[in-house]
């Protein structure tokens, strides 16, 4: 443990006094130099990661929207919903949804996020939502910090399926026990984390349907 | 100066006779955290290793230049940007494992591990020992955490790599992936390695007293 060694207390060879204009030039350089390679790679590596926030959002709306061709974004906007902003607008702090369209350009239903506080942190839920039908399509978590094992088990696809064809507001049961159409299995093990599902969807429908109710109703197809 | 080792120990003892995590019990914070599985132990490791060897080498280079009085500022500073770019190559490049890794490849900048063989070896040491050097513990703390990686995700979720070992009868024991499993298994890790050193100690003991009853006998 020759070299490893704190105990004898010498430093690195350096010479004992220095000026303090030395110190802060020594500094100064070395945040200069920091600055400059974090800023390279931030650069180097900003378009790759933008495309994989793009291609997890594009899969997950695919996900929720059956026969989905193409979808186009609407943006809250001064309380309401509008898929072509004024001019000028800054639209990455505005919340969205997406609408999504069949190959032969028909409405397939919206596509809604919702966070939810889970049992460790929110979870994120985006999910298919017809407002004619006041029913759910399909839905699929965006992110989660459930426990692995337990609570994460609302990322299995067998459970997400039931919420194909809903009937919203959704009412919860117990595994296995769900008949009428509005009725949705909790997982057994992943009580906290299915129901936060479940409550997301509910409240989420509570939010954006009359939204989504004065688009359509103003001629938004 | 107390005689220098030769390169080959410099390399070499990280991996075992010093290793980093099992030796030196630095660096358990990740070690603990994220060897839930084999995957998410590989970026892991190599994210660390990123950083130590370039850090180390920027280090050991900049030696000579570096007043004592802002050294450790510097390193901090050294192994923070060093850090940052492994942080936004790994979004870059596997954003499904950064996404699970969370939090803990920021927390590479504490990870003792770095700071300790900067302030211990690179500091003092010319730039060709420094990277052998910081090679070796890399070495020491990835096969580390893949021990522990494999371990827990066999048990824990009954797979490798993502690819199923036992077929569905297999109940996971859900607890080795879950924090106390990380205890579990670096504790067994630790009794293993501390009844292997045992035999090894007892087994030269033997062949020493072996070695002087024969020299009794050839008396």
């Amino acid at each position: 443990m020759s070299e490893t060694s704190h105990t004898d207390g010498s430093a690195p060879p350096t010479a004992p006094d220095v000026p303090s204009g030395r110190l802060i030039a020594t500094l100064g350089t070395a945040g200069a130099l920091a600055g400059l390679l974090i800023v390279l790679a931030y650069q180097g590596t900003l378009p790759a990661i933008e495309g994989n926030r793009a291609a997890r959002t594009d899969r997950a709306i695919h996900e929720v929207l059956r026969g989905l061709d193409r979808y186009d974004t609407l943006y809250l906007y001064e309380g309401a919903l509008t898929a072509k902003l004024p001019e000028g607008v800054d639209d990455r702090p505005l919340e969205r949804i997406y609408q999504g369209y069949d190959a032969a350009g028909a409405p397939v239903g919206f596509a809604i996020t919702v966070g939810e506080g889970g049992f460790q942190d929110v979870i994120k839920i985006l999910f298919g939502f017809d407002p004619a039908t006041r029913t759910t399509l399909g839905l699929t978590i965006l992110s989660s910090l459930e426990t692995p094992g337990l609570g994460d088990k609302i990322n299995e696809e067998g459970w997400r399926n039931q919420f194909r064809g809903r009937k919203t507001p959704l009412v919860r049961v117990k595994q296995g026990a769900s008949k009428a159409p509005d009725e949705v299995d909790t997982i057994t093990g992943a009580t906290i984390s299915s129901r936060t599902v479940i409550a997301g969807v509910n409240k989420g429908v509570e939010r954006w349907a009359p939204l989504l109710d004065a688009y359509l109703a103003k001629g938004g197809s | 100066m107390t005689t220098k080792p030769p390169p080959t120990d410099v390399l070499l003892r990280g991996v075992w006779r010093e290793n980093p995590v099992l030796v030196q019990m630095l660096g358990l914070c990740s070690t603990l955290a994220v060897t839930n599985t084999v995957a998410n132990s590989v970026a892991m490791g190599l994210a660390t290793s990123f950083v130590l060897i370039c850090s180390s080498v920027l280090i050991s280079s900049l030696r000579r230049f570096m007043p004592n009085q802002v050294r450790i500022a510097a390193y901090v500073l050294i192994i923070a940007t060093f850090v940052t770019v492994a942080d936004m190559m790994l979004e870059a490049l596997v954003p499904e494992i950064h996404r699970q890794l969370g939090a803990f490849v920021a927390l590479i900048v504490v990870n003792c591990i770095i700071l300790g063989r900067a302030e211990a070896f690179a500091a003092r040491q010319p730039v060709g020992r420094a990277v052998l050097d910081a090679v070796g513990t890399s070495a020491g703390y990835i096969i580390t955490l893949l021990l522990m990686g494999t371990a827990r995700e066999i048990l824990g979720s009954g797979s490798i790599l993502g690819i199923s070992l036992f077929g569905p009868s297999f109940e996971p024991w859900v607890i080795m992936i879950l924090p106390p499993g990380g205890f579990f298994m670096i504790g067994s890790l630790l009794l293993a390695k501390s009844w292997w050193e045992r035999r090894a100690d007892a087994r030269r003991a033997a062949v020493a007293r072996l070695a002087t009853n024969r020299e009794g006998v050839a008396a």
